[in-house]
């Protein structure tokens, strides 16, 4: 008698999709202790000004997303987001090129330096580590090249998306900004998730040899990755230029920190092969409300967003170790 | 046969490693419409001709023809574009993407560069069918064990539009059943004109399904055979270029058990096996059967605290103990060799040596460590007890043949002299001559005392070996025997009536 064996299981989330219903959770829980505490914070408002204040945060971040789902770091970022910054300024002010010409201009470059770093990477089979910290210190050198100044943005192009709210009714708005952060969220996750170089990016992270050995294109996807990494951190230095509408040749320092806190906290795991970019919008999100937080409370100095970010960084660290541990 | 041309046809290949001779002016020649067996013992060369053939190795001397024309593969991508398909011999797929994915990736089905998931999906359930296999294709394949992931590693070579299919040990770690699927796949495919390379060390698979035989030796052809005009006896001759000692006179199992060392009373993990009482005595081999999927590891695991039991006791030399984690069960004196040498077992970085003393380092705790004389004792005694080659302790143990890891493996363990030892596959990937080693060695083991737990998809060899034999069904322990006279029939026939007679 073969009696049907039919198990019935409780609702239990996958295993990997919890370090992003954790960050999910977090965001909910201090986003409830912000509205109960601060009533101005129970507005809608107050979540769209995050997604403002950290729009570059996001692209930039979105970047080194794919770096980390390989298995990779990158370095690299705030700085190349502080040379396309500082690039866009100088062609736009000194040099008095058009905004259309320059945009195009700056992200080919953050592009190139991205693809130069993942050739080195992976042809001489260096750590990402140490190539990416060298690509730090260069683009902040070509920095100062430009100007040891800080530059004033005055384009009539810049200062539209600066100062143009678009509205949502019911007295919201956002920034152009956020809809090209949002808009590259939609495309990183399309291609992450639907097309054959997506999910190279995963088996990549999964495993360097097996992927080669099954035969897929395993040169050409972590060149990539550091190249989308550099485009988006060109793209995130841009939105900076929007947003403040000045380049500081200092601007920008310890982004790559934050960026990767977020990726990190959305539950993509460092060894790569894990993660999910909306996570990484989670990510970027408890930074901000973190942030949002210990300003509302105006007793606390910033560095406590450090401290508390550095706790959570610890916290889901260990999560993801644990969750890891339980799967063998 | 002779009247069709070769499909592949490699000729004076020669492959230096530093400090080996891994290949030396080898001519390999395969034909459309057969299956040729590729032989050897461990470190003979035969996953470096199939490295070397897909271009993940480069040659130093010799070439290559693909229907004749001469071929260079920078790599396995570009060998799979001209038609050669390959299992290598470790199973190498990614943990962390589907079963789908991994049979598919790199040639999914897309419409306009948008991978069409339901789609595959149903494709990859296709391809396992042809195997017979039916597991839900959109989990993890990290969570399957190695048996599976092997299949699935088939599934993926066997979806190419292949010419050339190349399997390197593919029934390492199968069992009949499965073993009798993938051959008829074979059969059919060598019907279709498909030329197919086969790497086994399990004499009657290659009996039963090569037309053909290359054997190497130490990284020299010794010649083509084919299989109608060679016997078994001579086949291993040839291989091991002296005649093997008679493999059945392997052991007396010793008679005299001691007392009881190891007692399950109801130990079970959800979802892993269903509540089980096993006694293991002193000097008992106990030998788990059970077709693929059916708990065998999974009990293995329990007993090394490898997975918490949700119920159940475990008691040791009298003593309950709690099995929190291998660590307890170290300590307890019980050492697991995994199945999975890849990512559980060894430290492909290390040397022989390293790699050896590491469980017995653990086991002093990291405050005392081994004197280097120590560990080069130990590495030198099991390098000869179970003949590793290279037999230098020093040798990196990512450049072995596989074979040879899964001796430091197992040497790994054997070093830390436990009560119970808990072998899950331990002669996967391992030669004629040197399983009659392991086997033999396991017996003297017993003979002087230890408790074993003998995991194996191999029945003659668990029957061999065992005094007692746990049959496993759907993760539950469904009969123990006492070995007295079993044959592997009488174990296949309560599997399929589920222990009731
Ligand atoms: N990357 C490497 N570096 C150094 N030596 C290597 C490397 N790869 C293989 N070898 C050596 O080449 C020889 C042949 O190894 P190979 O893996 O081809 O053996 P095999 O016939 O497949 O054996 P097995 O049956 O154990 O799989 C061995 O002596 C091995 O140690
Ligand atoms: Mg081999």
């Amino acid at each position: 008698m073969t009696a049907l064996t039919v198990r019935l299981r409780t609702y239990r989330p996958q295993r990997r999709y919890l370090p992003v219903l954790a960050a999910l959770a977090l965001l909910v829980g201090a986003y409830g202790f912000g509205a109960v505490r601060y009533p101005a914070f129970g507005s809608g408002q107050v979540v769209l000004d995050i997604f403002i204040d950290h729009a570059f945060l996001l692209v930039v971040a979105v970047g080194a997303t794919f770096v980390i789902l390989t298995g990779g770091i990158d370095l690299s970022v705030g700085s190349v987001a502080a040379l396309s910054t500082m690039a866009s300024a100088d062609l736009l002010q000194h040099k008095g090129w058009p905004a259309y010409a320059v945009i195009p201009v700056v992200l080919a470059l953050g592009a190139l330096l991205g693809f130069l770093m993942g050739l080195v990477i992976h042809y001489f089979e260096i750590q990402p580590f140490i190539v990416t910290l060298a690509g730090m210190f260069l683009a902040r050198g070509l920095c100062y090249t430009i100007s040891t100044e800080s530059i004033s943005i005055d384009n009539p192009t810049y200062t539209a998306m600066a100062q143009t709210p678009i509205t949502l009714g019911a007295g919201l708005h956002v920034s152009p900004s956020v809809v090209i952060a949002l808009v590259v969220v939609a495309i990183a996750w399309y291609v992450l998730h639907f097309t054959r170089f997506g999910r190279t990016v995963y088996a990549v992270g999964g495993g360097e040899r097996s992927a080669l050995l099954m035969g897929l294109k395993v040169a050409r996807t972590k060149v990539s990755v550091y190249t989308i990494s550099g485009l988006c951190s060109a793209l995130g230095g841009v939105l900076m230029a929007f947003y403040t509408l000045s380049a500081d040749p200092l601007g920008a320092v310890g982004m790559e920190l934050d960026a990767i806190a977020a990726v990190v906290i959305g539950g993509t795991i460092l060894t790569g092969g894990s993660g999910y970019v909306l996570g990484t919008v989670l990510g970027v999100l408890v930074l901000g409300i973190i942030q949002t937080l210990i300003t509302f409370d105006g007793t606390l100095s910033s560095w406590w967003t450090r401290i508390v970010i550095g706790v959570l960084l610890f916290v889901f660290i260990a999560l993801q170790r644990l969750i890891a541990r339980r799967a063998r | 046969m002779n009247d069709t041309a070769e499909i592949l046809r490699m000729t004076g290949i020669r492959k230096r490693f530093p400090g080996v001779t891994a290949l030396d002016g080898v001519d390999f020649r395969l034909f459309p419409g057969e299956v040729h067996a590729l032989m050897g013992e461990n470190g003979a060369g035969k996953s470096t001709l199939i490295k070397v053939l897909t271009g993940v190795e480069g040659v130093d001397a010799g070439s290559i023809e693909l229907a004749g024309a001469a071929v260079a593969f920078a790599g396995p991508d570009q060998a799979q574009l001209a038609g050669v398909s390959t299992v290598y011999q470790e199973v190498n797929l990614c943990p962390n993407l589907s079963v789908a994915e991994n049979i598919l990736l790199g040639r999914e089905p897309r419409r306009f560069g948008r991978i069409q998931w339901s789609r595959m999906r149903k494709r990859a359930e296709e391809l396992l069918a042809r195997l017979d296999l039916r597991i839900d294709v959109s989990a993890e394949l990290g969570t399957l064990s190695i048996a599976v992931q092997q299949m699935v590693a088939i599934a993926r070579a066997l979806d190419v539009e292949a010419r050339v299919l190349v399997l390197d040990e593919p029934t390492s770690s199968l069992d009949a059943r499965e073993v009798e699927q993938l051959m008829a796949v074979l059969r059919a495919l060598r019907a279709d004109g498909m030329a197919i390379l086969f790497v086994s060390h399990f004499i009657d698979q290659v009996f039963a399904i090569a037309d053909r035989m290359t054997v190497l030796r130490n990284g020299k052809l010794v010649g083509e055979y084919r299989t109608s005009e060679i016997t078994q006896v001579e086949l291993v001759t040839k291989m091991i270029g002296k005649e093997l000692a008679a493999l059945d006179e392997v052991s007396e199992r010793s008679a005299a058990t001691g007392p009881e060392l190891v007692a399950t009373d109801g130990l079970a993990r959800a979802g892993g096996i269903e509540p089980f009482s096993l006694t293991i005595r002193r000097g008992e081999v106990v030998g788990l059967a059970g077709l693929l999927g059916s708990g065998r590891t999974e009990l293995a695991r329990l007993l090394f605290g490898a997975d918490h039991a949700d119920h159940g006791t475990v008691d040791i030399d009298g003593r309950r103990v709690q099995l929190r984690s291998p660590r307890v069960a170290m300590n307890q004196g019980v050492a697991f060799c995994s199945e999975n040498r890849k990512t559980e077992g060894l430290i492909a970085e290390l040397t022989i040596r390293e790699n050896i003393a590491l469980a017995v380092q653990a086991g002093r705790g990291w405050l005392r460590p081994l004197s280097r004389r120590r560990q080069l004792e130990l590495a030198a005694q099991y390098i000869e007890a179970l003949d590793i080659r290279p037999a230098d302790p020093e040798a990196v143990v990512g450049t072995l043949s596989g074979g040879n890891q899964q001796k430091v493996l197992l040497a790994r363990w054997l070093a830390t002299q436990p009560r119970l030892l808990i072998l899950d596959e331990p002669t996967r990937g391992i030669d004629v001559g040197a399983k009659a080693e392991i086997q033999r060695l396991v017996a003297t083991l017993s003979a002087d005392g230890m408790a074993v737990l003998f995991v194996s998809a191999e029945l003659e060899e668990v029957l061999r070996l065992s005094h007692h034999v746990a049959v496993l069904r759907d993760r539950k322990v469904v009969a123990q025997l006492a070995n007295e006279g079993l044959t592997p029939e009488d174990i296949m026939a309560t599997i399929a009536d589920g222990g009731r007679s």
